[in-house]
Formats: C-alpha cells, sequence, structure tokens
C-alpha cells in the first residue's frame, strides 16, 4: 500500500477578493512540482464565491469537470444552451470534449457559495462534449456510501469519460465501513468535507486529503461525525 | 530568459484564449497554429522552447508534427494542454520548464 497525505493548511490558496480558494493540487499561479496530481485526479479546488460573483464565461477543452456544491447556490451557462443553478445534494459534470464555454455565478446576492471543482483527465481525447447534473438523497448516503459518479451510462451517479468512482458518507460517530476499489490498479483519493476519520489507521479533519493506491480496499471510521468524499481515479 | 512557445489547436476561440493567456505572463511569447502546415512553416522559421498540444489534434497529426519538430530541434519539449485554455496552462508550461 502506498500513500499520500495533504494536510488541509498545506493546500495552495488564493485569494482573489470575490474568490477565495484552497488548491490541493497544482493549479493556475500555485505550483508546487510534488502535487500535480494524484493519478487521473489533477484539480480539487474548495472554492468560495462572493455573493453575485463568478467565474464569466471561458472555454474549456478535454476534461471532466465535476461540481459539487456545499453550501449555496452555483448558476451555470454553457454554450450548449444548459442553464441551471445547482446547490447542495446536486453533482454536476461538463465533460469538455472538443470545447465548450461556460460560465459559474453565485446566484444569490447575499450569501457566498462554497463549491468544490474538481477536474479528473479524460479517458479519451475530443470527444462530444456533454452536460449533466442530478440531485441525490442525503438520507441515501447516512452511514454508507453514496455512488454520485461513475464510469458508465445508466449505472448510479452521473457518469464521466474515465473510470472513474466518486461516493459521499455522512457517517455518525464510530461508524466503520470499508471501500473495496472498483477497479484494479485504481487509488482513491479521500476528502474530508466535514468532522475527523481515520483511514488507514491515519487520522484525517476536515479538508485534509489522502490518497491511498496499491492496495484493494481501504477501511474507514469516522471518530467524529463526518462527510467524506472518496475519488476513485485510475493511477495512470 | 524569454520562453518562445508554439501552440497548435484546432479551435480557434480556444487557441486564442491560450495565446492570450501565455502572452500575458513575463517573459513567455506564443503564437499559434490551426492547422499543421502552419505550426511546421512556424516552427522552421523561429526558435521554440515548447510545443503545447491543444484539443482536436489526431494521433496521426500528433505523430507527424512530432517527427517534424524532433528532426529539426531534438531537445524541443512537446507536451499536451488539457483543460482549454484553462488553470492548468502555467503549469504544464512550468513542468515542462523543469523538466
Amino acid at each position: 500500500m502506498q500513500t499520500v497525505i495533504h494536510k488541509a493548511n498545506s493546500r495552495g490558496h488564493a485569494n482573489h477578493g470575490w474568490l477565495d480558494t484552497n488548491h490541493t493540487f497544482s493549479f493556475a499561479h500555485y505550483y508546487d512540482p510534488t502535487r500535480v496530481h494524484f493519478g487521473m485526479l489533477r484539480v480539487l479546488n474548495d472554492d468560495v464565491v462572493d455573493g453575485g460573483k463568478g467565474f464569466g464565461t471561458h472555454p474549456h477543452d478535454n476534461m471532466e469537470i465535476i461540481s459539487i456544491p456545499l453550501s449555496g447556490d452555483l448558476e451555470h451557462k454553457d454554450s450548449m444552451g444548459n442553464t441551471a443553478v445547482i446547490q447542495e445534494n446536486d453533482i454536476q459534470i461538463l465533460s469538455a470534449g472538443t470545447g465548450i464555454y461556460h460560465s459559474e455565478y453565485n446566484k444569490n446576492k447575499d450569501k457566498k457559495v462554497n463549491f468544490l471543482q474538481i477536474w479528473v483527465f479524460p479517458k479519451v481525447r475530443d470527444i462530444k462534449p456533454r452536460y449533466d447534473q442530478k440531485t441525490f438523497k442525503p438520507e441515501d448516503r447516512v452511514n454508507k456510501l453514496q455512488v454520485v459518479v461513475s464510469p458508465s451510462e445508466g449505472s448510479e451517479g452521473v457518469w464521466i469519460n474515465q473510470d472513474a468512482w466518486f461516493s459521499l458518507g455522512n457517517f455518525k460517530k464510530d461508524f466503520q465501513t470499508e471501500y473495496s476499489f472498483n477497479l484494479k490498479g485504481n487509488g482513491v483519493y479521500a476528502f474530508v468535507l466535514e468532522g475527523e476519520v481515520t483511514i488507514q489507521n491515519q487520522k484525517l479533519t476536515k479538508r485534509d486529503g489522502m490518497g491511498v493506491w496499491d492496495i484493494d480496499s481501504i477501511g474507514i471510521k469516522a471518530d467524529t461525525d463526518a462527510q467524506v468524499l472518496l475519488m476513485e481515479v485510475p493511477m495512470n | 530568459m524569454q520562453v518562445n512557445i508554439l501552440v497548435i489547436g484546432r479551435h480557434t476561440e480556444i487557441l486564442e484564449v491560450i495565446l492570450r493567456l501565455i502572452n500575458g505572463e513575463p517573459n513567455w511569447q506564443a503564437v499559434g497554429a490551426l492547422a499543421d502546415d502552419k505550426a511546421i512553416e512556424l516552427f522552421e522559421q523561429q526558435r521554440f522552447d515548447i510545443v503545447l498540444i491543444g484539443g482536436g489534434i489526431n494521433d496521426e497529426s500528433m505523430g507527424t508534427l512530432t517527427d517534424r519538430f524532433k528532426a529539426k530541434n531534438p531537445l524541443i519539449k512537446i507536451i499536451k494542454h488539457y483543460g482549454g485554455g484553462s488553470g492548468l496552462l502555467f503549469n504544464e508550461i512550468q513542468e515542462a520548464l523543469n523538466q
């Protein structure tokens, strides 16, 4: 088993006034050659956007972009004609493929929006762009893992162009579970959204991240009430 | 020292964004090409440190371009860009420079 640990306070930080962001991996002008990616997981940004502010229209290509709102409302518009507001319990994916334009704004003028922006390298380059979103029931992840992203259409969660599975769990204190990898050779990057957990004997607190690979399953224990995001991705 | 970058991509607007972002950085200078012939012509005329391959370049074009560029400059760094003028651009170029 191999592991890598990224403590919350070691993340790259940038405050642009309207945007306060923490980068688990190198992004924009934060560059740390030892923290560029975890397998196919390239970006894990923890963004807080001021009321009414946001990212103006900009292009993307060849990236699987997953947005997970943690609080507040995020408005999305794209060049495929999609307009949507996503909020807590929604998962949005943008499979950028050959190219797409989009904008993301805080829908509310009077409160901040906090969301995770996660980028996964695509399995295949230059595919047809695709947008999807889905609302998940929070009760379906209490003391269990709820699959929210998967690699195939029709399966659980929204699907992306990569052999990746994302799962959310809301665990009560002292709950224990095991996560078995879906694909041999994949790794899992765990990101603590709330509370404290122990994964493979490593204690993690809010916004800590831990990657685990060269193993088929991991043990997770909630040391307090806790929320965890697991991202299983190919390592190469 | 100035870093000269050739950007190749098939999407006009994304190529323009990539060029604008790179040319906004001190000491980085980029020119772009939408077509392979134009890219090869530019590579013959100018000295480049990095070639950035954007979206829409298929394997056949990638192979042809790599062969031509390496024949002229065996040390040229050829990297694939992901994200379309995104927050990865600075990192990708920085990584290539660190190699």
